[in-house]
C-alpha cells in the first residue's frame, strides 16, 4: 500500500539530510520525497509517498516525529480526499515523420512541448503519478531518451490544510 | 566584545556544569583557552572514547547531562562509540567537537570530519554552529533536549572561527523554544482507564521494568506501584536495582542470559506491563509469542517505542513517574491471583543460582555474589561487556546502589572509564568497576586519567585469556574452533596497574579473591585485583 504524507519541518541545514537518512537507516521504502518552502519561508513541506504496510506506516510516522526540526507528520490518506500531482519532463527521440504523432499523443494527455530539436521533442506533464505512468507508456515506442520527475506534492481536498498550530 | 569561546563556557556554566570530560586538539583550542580560566573542572581523558564513556557514567550517577570534548577530525570520530553506546541507553550527554575553520568546511583540510552528519543516528540531535551569535540558543536547545523527553545525546559542533568570533555581548536565553519538540509526559487518560480495566481482569499479571524507569528517576513511584498492585516483577538488564533483588516478588533478569524462572513467567503471563523497556532481543528474544499469550501494556515517553518490536494492546505515552503514580491511585489494593504468585514465587525458588568455590581458579558467579555481601548499600557497580556483564548482572544485588552497563551497543572498555565519571558524580559512593581481560585492554589508558586525578575506584579483571563469550558461542556452534577469541601476548594485568603506581593484587581462588575484596573495599585508595578465571567458565 501506497501512503502519502505531508511533513512540516523548520526550513534549515540539514533537515533533508536527517529525514532521508532516518528511512535508509531504518529500512523504510521511499516511493518519492519532495520538498520546499511553504507559505511560512521559516518551515519547508516535503511530501513523501511511503510504500508498506500499517506497521511500516506507524514507524515511520513516529520515527519522523522524533525528528527534532520536524514539525509535524500527516497522512494523507487517513485525513480524507487530496490531490496529488507530479512534474515529468520527457525527453522523446522523434524524427520529423513522427512528430506529428507524439504531439497528438501529448496534447491527449495535456502535456506540454516544451522544446524540439530534428530528432527529440521534450514534453513537460504536471499530473497525477498514474497519468504520467499513461504518458510514458505511450511515448516509450517512440524511443525515451531521458526521464525527469520531482516526484509527487500533494495537498488536501476542500478547506483542510496542513499548518503549523502556533500559540 | 565576548568571543565565541568564553560564549560556550558561560553557557555550560549557565547550565550548572561543574566538570567535563576532554581531550584538546588545535580546533578546540580556544574553547580551552576560556575553559582553562574558569571554575569548571576539566578531566583529560587519554582517548576520546572515553570521555564519552565517562559524561555518561557521570550522567547515569547524577541524572545531569554529562558534558564530553573532542577536537575535529579523528578526535571528533573517535567520540562516536561512546556517543552511540550513550545514545542506545538514552544517557543524556552534551558532546562539544571543534571543527575546521567554517570557510574550509568541505575541503577535506587538515583533521576534518563531517562530525554532525556521520552522527545522525547516533545523537538525539546535532548542531553545526555557522554563526557565533548562534551559540546561546544552540546550547540552550541542546542541553534541553539531552536531559527531557526520552535523554540522549546531543552533539555541538564549533568551527575554529565561530570560536574566536566575537560579538557584543552574552545573553543566555531562559527557554528553549524548538517548535517541533514538546515531549508527551501525561498519559492519556482513555489509555490509563484501558489500563485499569486490564490490571483489573488479569489472572496472571507481570510488571517488565526496564531502563526507562530508572531515566525517569521513578524508582519510588514503581516499587508503590508493585507493592500496592501485588503484581510479580520481572527486570531488564537496564532496569536492574530499581526493585530492590531481595522483594519477594521480585523474579529476576529475564532475557537469553536472564533467570530462567523470570522468562517463564514472562511467557505464562496473561498481561504484561512494559515499564521503560524497549524490548529488545537480548531480554524478549520472541515478543510475537508472549504478546500471542497475553494483553500487553507498554508505558514509555518514546511513542516509537510502542508497537516498533512488540505487538501491543495499551499503548500509554508519558513520563513512567507520572504515569505509574496515576495507574497506583486506581488500582486495587493487592489483587493478583493469589495462584498466580504461588506459581511465580514456586518457579523462583526452584531456581538455583550456580557456581562452586573453586581452588585453583575464581569461580566467577559466586565470587561475584561474595563481593556484592561485601560493598556497601548505596555503592555502584559497573559492569563491562562480555562474560563479565552476565556474570555481575546475574550476581551482584542491588540494594540502594546502582548496576550500571552498556546494555544496548554492548560496548567493550565501558566499565573503567564509566566508572571513573560514577565516581566523580559521587564522590562519596563506593563505586567498582568489573571487566575481562578482553574488554581490560580496550580501556587500559584510562588508568592515566584514574592516577592523574586520584579517583578512587576498584577495578576488577577476569583474566581468561579469552575473548570468553564469543568463545563460549564458537564451543556450541562452530565446532569448537577459536577463531580469534584466545588473547595470548596479553600483559600482565597487575603489572600495568602496578607501572601507574596503583595496589594491586591477584586472586587464584575464591577464598582468596573474598579475602582480597575486603582488604580492597576497605582502603580508600584505587585497587586493581586481577582474579584469575577458568576459561572454561561458563556464562549463565
Amino acid at each position: 500500500m501506497k501512503y502519502t504524507l505531508a511533513v512540516l519541518v523548520e526550513n534549515q541545514p540539514g533537515v533533508l539530510s536527517k529525514v532521508s537518512g532516518l528511512f535508509s537507516r531504518r529500512g523504510f521504502n521511499i516511493d518519492s520525497l519532495a520538498v520546499g518552502v511553504t507559505e511560512d519561508p521559516t518551515i519547508s513541506r516535503m511530501t513523501i509517498v511511503v510504500n508498506g504496510d500499517e506497521y511500516i506506516l506507524e514507524q515511520v510516522e513516529k520515527q519522523l516525529n522524533k525528528v527534532i526540526p520536524v514539525i509535524k507528520v500527516k497522512n494523507l490518506n487517513e485525513s480524507g480526499d487530496f490531490i496529488s500531482c507530479e512534474l515529468a519532463l520527457i525527453k522523446v527521440s522523434c524524427n520529423q515523420k513522427q512528430r506529428f504523432e507524439v504531439m497528438k499523443i501529448a496534447e491527449l494527455m495535456f502535456a506540454k512541448i516544451v522544446d524540439v530539436s530534428v530528432s527529440s521533442l521534450t514534453i513537460q506533464c504536471a499530473d497525477s503519478p498514474d497519468r504520467i505512468e499513461t504518458l510514458i507508456t505511450l511515448l516509450r515506442p517512440f524511443g525515451i531518451k531521458e526521464i525527469v520527475r520531482t516526484g509527487t506534492i500533494a495537498v488536501e481536498k476542500g478547506a483542510n490544510i496542513t499548518a503549523v498550530n502556533k500559540k | 566584545m565576548v568571543s565565541g569561546a568564553e560564549i560556550m563556557v558561560k553557557c555550560l556554566e549557565k547550565e550548572g556544569v561543574t566538570i567535563a570530560f576532554g581531550y584538546p586538539g588545535a580546533a578546540i583550542c580556544p574553547f580551552y583557552d576560556i575553559l582553562y580560566q574558569s571554575k569548571i573542572e576539566h578531566v583529560l581523558v587519554r582517548e576520546e572514547q572515553n570521555a564519552a564513556h565517562m559524561a555518561s557514567g557521570y550522567a547515569r550517577s547524577c541524572g545531569k547531562p554529562g558534558v564530553c570534548i573532542a577536537t575535529s577530525g579523528p578526535g571528533a570520530t573517535n567520540l562516536i562509540t561512546g556517543l552511540a553506546t550513550a545514545y542506545m541507553d538514552s544517557v543524556p550527554i552534551i558532546a562539544i567537537t571543534g571543527q575546521v575553520d567554517s570557510e574550509l568546511l568541505g575541503r577535506d583540510v587538515f583533521q576534518e570530519a563531517d562530525i554532525t552528519g556521520a552522527c545522525e543516528s547516533f545523537t538525539k540531535h546535532s548542531y553545526l554552529v555557522k554563526n557565533t551569535a548562534d551559540l546561546p540558543r544552540v546550547f540552550k536547545e541542546a542541553f534541553h533536549i539531552a536531559s527531557t523527553g526520552r535523554p540522549g545525546p546531543v552533539l555541538i559542533d564549533v568551527p575554529f572561527d565561530i570560536q574566536k568570533n566575537e560579538i557584543p555581548d552574552f545573553v543566555y536565553p531562559e527557554k528553549a523554544e524548538i517548535i517541533g519538540y514538546k515531549p508527551r509526559v501525561e498519559g492519556h487518560p482513555i489509555q490509563i482507564k484501558k489500563a485499569v480495566e486490564a490490571i483489573a481482569n488479569a489472572k496472571r499479571p507481570l510488571i517488565c521494568c526496564g531502563g526507562g524507569v530508572v531515566l525517569a528517576g521513578a524508582r519510588e513511584e514503581m516499587i508503590a506501584f508493585a507493592q500496592h498492585s501485588g503484581i510479580p516483577i520481572v527486570s531488564t538488564m537496564m532496569g536492574l536495582g530499581v526493585i530492590p533483588m531481595d522483594s519477594s516478588l521480585y523474579l529476576g533478569m529475564i532475557g537469553s542470559h536472564g533467570h530462567k524462572n523470570a522468562n517463564r513467567a514472562m511467557h505464562e503471563a496473561d498481561l504484561v506491563i512494559l515499564c521503560g523497556a524497549r524490548v529488545g532481543d537480548r531480554a524478549i528474544a520472541a515478543p510475537e509469542q508472549v504478546a500471542e499469550k497475553a494483553t500487553v501494556i507498554h508505558i514509555d515517553i518514546d511513542p516509537a517505542e510502542i508497537g516498533k518490536n512488540m505487538p501491543v494492546n495499551i499503548p500509554i505515552v508519558g513520563d513512567i513517574k507520572k504515569v505509574l503514580r496515576v495507574l497506583a491511585e486506581k488500582i486495587s489494593e493487592k489483587q493478583t491471583p493469589q495462584e498466580w504468585i504461588d506459581d511465580v514465587l514456586r518457579w523462583k525458588s526452584e531456581y538455583v543460582l550456580r557456581g562452586e568455590p573453586q581452588e585453583n581458579s575464581v569461580e566467577p558467579r559466586l565470587f561475584i555474589r561474595d563481593l556484592s555481601s561485601l560493598m556497601d548499600e548505596n555503592a555502584i557497580l559497573v559492569a563491562d561487556v562480555g562474560q563479565n556483564q552476565i556474570w555481575a548482572a546475574n550476581n551482584f544485588n542491588v540494594k540502594e546502589g546502582r548496576f550500571l552497563t552498556s546494555g544496548g551497543l554492548g560496548t567493550m572498555g565501558y566499565s573503567l572509564p564509566a566508572a571513573l565519571g560514577a565516581k566523580l558524580a559521587k564522590p562519596h559512593r563506593q563505586v567498582v568497576a568489573v571487566c575481562g581481560d578482553g574488554s581490560f585492554q580496550m580501556c587500559m589508558c584510562e588508568l592515566g586519567t584514574l592516577c592523574q586525578n586520584d579517583i578512587d575506584i576498584k577495578l576488577i579483571v577476569m583474566v581468561n585469556n579469552r575473548l570468553g563469550m564469543v568463545r563460549e558461542v564458537q564451543d556450541r556452534l562452530y565446532g569448537e574452533r577459536h577463531a580469534a577469541t584466545l588473547l595470548d601476548g596479553s600483559p600482565n594485568v597487575v603489572k600495568i596497574a602496578e607501572a601507574y603506581g596503583l595496589d594491586t593484587a591477584v586472586a587464584t581462588s575464591n577464598k582468596q579473591a573474598k579475602e582480597l575484596a575486603a582488604k580492597m573495599l576497605a582502603q580508600k585508595k584505587p585497587f586493581v585485583l586481577a582474579c584469575l578465571v577458568d576459561p572454561d567458565a561458563p556464562t549463565i
